[in-house]
């Protein structure tokens, strides 16, 4: 392409700076890369060893969530080998894998849901940096969770965060072995009888959730720069240590929160970190009248919105049944079924609350309302039966329409209703088990809930993280836009943000769709042949069109 | 009759009709359009590649009012439409021979 090299030769002042920034900032971050890693290897590599005699799975009984004793972590660890596979009874590991890593590319695929929703609920002239953020949270949550994430969350330490095995998943683990055969530091996840990291994917994808969260509560008004830099905060720190609270075996576990596959630990954590982000950002321009009222600025495709909601309800059938993280037969079917009633009664309710508070059934509201049941159902799936799934469906798809009118009101500005969905129904969720629980479904865990004849005890554990996580995450998260506000700023200037987001950041826009107003191409048009006239057209930054229909 | 044509930002629009309807205009036709005047356009990249789009969206109105309000309905639009920047548009007022109400055979300034 002749033209694209004689643009650049021409261009060569601009164009070499960028370059020489380019590759400045790529010398840079390949040097943290090697200091990193080199103190990782000096630090934590993980010594192979022969496997030392464990038992086999099926002896140990520890039930999940609860945190077995280790015996002794400075013995020797034991590498994931295929001799201690067959030990283990290579069947029962490997379909166990497969469903972990399976359930773990579903909940993957939400991503693709939660792009999709929350570019279509925001304008055209947005599109390009919602999709581009929904994309690289998933970047940059996965990088934060290898390198401090997953040792924060799942390493031994004390009651508040990991501290052994931190960097780059390197702790010393025998994964598979499971209970009290688990040797390493990562022991409060040895419940589950997948490799090491068969469980770190499937961790990995639900951190990745936890951040996507907050994208959709600061869209059409936030820098693209200071959202990427408060994922990885995020994906580091945040997310883990309040991981580390409930499932890393902290202060929360101990005291005897539940919390099945993440009404807490992702959606509420997520959900408060959004809220925050919207309260440092303040409401976008035109979503509220001189007067106060709360004005629609209608999202460009309902049709996409749509589509990322069935996305949304595909994946929570990985995310819900997968946190097993074993192919429990007698749970997973049970499990998915109590996922999706809660959704579809959560849909119906909402349609209904719509209809009857705003006139008509509103389909972003009944949207909305499916993902309520779903993350109210997140908590409790595996500890509830089917009808009580029906029951905290119905009740989600309620709250979450009056909580986007109520959040609309406090004049917290919401986009895609992100806190209203993921807060929300993620703190109604989490009571839910403390409510609805029963003994039978997965025994050795929530015992009662205080429906069921089990008293108020677990209703107070849950209660307890509810509180503890709050006041934990939205002053953390605030504290964190601060900085990022004082030192890169949050918000883009109000006529970027008039002009739209994606011409401004990202130099795209995501509908082309009046491509007769491009230079090159009305040159085109115009009947010229491509080549060097073209290029010298849009290298005059002239009007190719009017200057042909004038000559 | 005049036809009253303003093009404006896209943003401002509600405002204008604002002020438009509150002095008792009673309708108008706005459509999107692209243009450009003495603002220039803007730079964009698709996989890597920059291009200049000259033809920035704006709202174009046409409001039809009787000869003696165009005056009053030119400077209620001047007023809302103006930020003060370069790009605020243009305004042009034309002489209308006709208006006829289709619903009714209406003619002239009854059929506004």
């Amino acid at each position: 392409m002749p033209f694209r090299i004689i643009e650049f030769i021409s261009e060569e002042g601009d164009k070499m700076k960028n370059v020489k920034r380019l590759l400045t900032y790529a010398l840079l971050s390949f040097m943290v890369g090697i200091f990193l890693s080199g103190s990782l290897w000096a630090q934590e590599n993980p010594a192979p060893a022969e496997p030392t005699k464990i038992e086999a799975p099926a002896t140990s009984s520890t039930a999940p969530g609860v945190v077995a004793k280790k015996e002794d972590p400075g013995a020797a660890p034991a590498q994931f080998t295929q001799a201690l596979l067959e030990q283990l009874g290579g069947a029962k590991v490997a379909i166990d894998t497969m469903w972990v890593l399976i359930a773990g590319m579903l909940v993957f695929f939400m991503n693709l849901g939660f792009a999709s929703v929350e570019s279509g609920l925001c304008r055209a002239k947005n599109a390009v940096t919602i999709l581009a953020k929904n994309f690289v949270v998933f970047a940059a949550a996965s990088i934060a969770f290898l390198v401090l994430g997953w040792g924060l969350m799942f390493g031994d330490g004390n009651a508040f965060f990991g501290t052994q095995g931190l960097w780059f998943v390197g702790g010393a683990d025998n994964s598979p072995a499971m209970g009290n055969a688990y040797k390493g530091v990562y022991s409060s996840i040895n419940w589950t009888g997948v490799p090491l990291w068969s469980k770190f994917f499937f961790q990995l994808v639900f951190a990745g959730t936890a951040a996507t969260i907050v994208s959709g509560a600061v869209a059409e008004r936030i820098k693209f720069g200071s959202f990427y830099i408060f994922s990885f905060a995020m994906v580091a720190l945040i997310y883990p240590i309040v991981g580390h609270w409930i499932w890393g075996g902290g202060w929360l576990a101990k005291l005897g929160m539940f919390d099945f596959a993440g009404s807490t630990v992702v959606h509420s954590v997520g959900g408060w970190a959004a809220l925050s982000g919207a309260m440092v950002l303040g409401p976008r321009i035109g979503k509220y009248s001189k007067d106060g009222k709360a004005l629609p600025l209608p999202g460009h495709s309902i049709a996409l919105a749509t589509i990322g909601v069935f996305v949304l309800w595909f994946g929570w059938f990985g995310f819900n049944p997968g946190s097993t993280m074993a192919a429990d037969a007698g749970a997973i079917g049970r499990i998915a079924v109590a996922t999706n009633t809660a959704a579809a009664a959560a849909a119906i309710s909402a349609s209904i609350t719509a209809w009857m508070l705003l006139g008509k059934p509103d389909l972003t509201m009944i949207l909305n309302g499916a993902l309520a049941g779903l993350v109210a159902i997140t908590a409790a799936c595996a500890f509830v039966s089917i009808p009580s799934s029906l029951v905290i469906g119905l009740v989600a798809g309620v709250l979450v329409v009056v909580s986007v009118l109520f959040f609309d009101k406090i004049k917290i500005d919401d986009p895609v209703g992100a806190t209203s969905v993921h807060l929300v129904c993620g703190i109604f969720g989490t009571i839910c088990v403390g409510l609805f629980a029963q003994a039978e479904f997965t025994p050795n865990t929530t015992g009662n809930g205080l429906f069921f004849g089990g008293g108020a005890g677990l209703l107070m554990a849950q209660l307890a993280g509810v509180v503890g996580v709050g006041v934990f995450v939205l002053p953390v998260s605030l504290l964190v836009w601060k900085i990022i506000d004082a030192t890169l700023g949050v918000r883009v200037s109000p006529e970027e943000e008039i002009e739209g987001l994606d011409v401004n950041e990202h130099g795209n826009i995501a509908y082309p769709d009046f491509v007769t107003v491009t230079s090159r191409s009305s040159t085109i048009i115009a009947g010229t042949t491509p080549g060097a006239s073209e290029e010298a057209v849009v290298r005059e930054h002239q009007p190719a069109f009017s200057k042909g229909a004038a000559s | 009759m005049k036809l009253v044509e303003a093009i404006v930002k896209p943003f401002k629009l509600e405002e204008i009709k604002e002020a438009l309807t509150k002095a008792g205009i009673e309708g108008m036709t706005v459509e999107e359009v692209k243009g450009f005047g003495r603002q220039k356009g803007h730079t964009e990249l698709y996989r890597g590649a920059e291009y200049t789009v000259d033809f920035l969206p704006k709202v174009r109105l046409e409001v039809l009012v009787p000869a003696d309000s165009a005056a009053k309905v030119v400077e209620l639009i001047t007023e809302s439409a103006r930020t003060g920047k370069i790009g605020d548009g243009k305004i042009f007022v034309t002489p209308v021979d006709e208006v006829i109400r289709i619903r009714t055979g209406e003619r002239g300034e009854d059929a506004i």
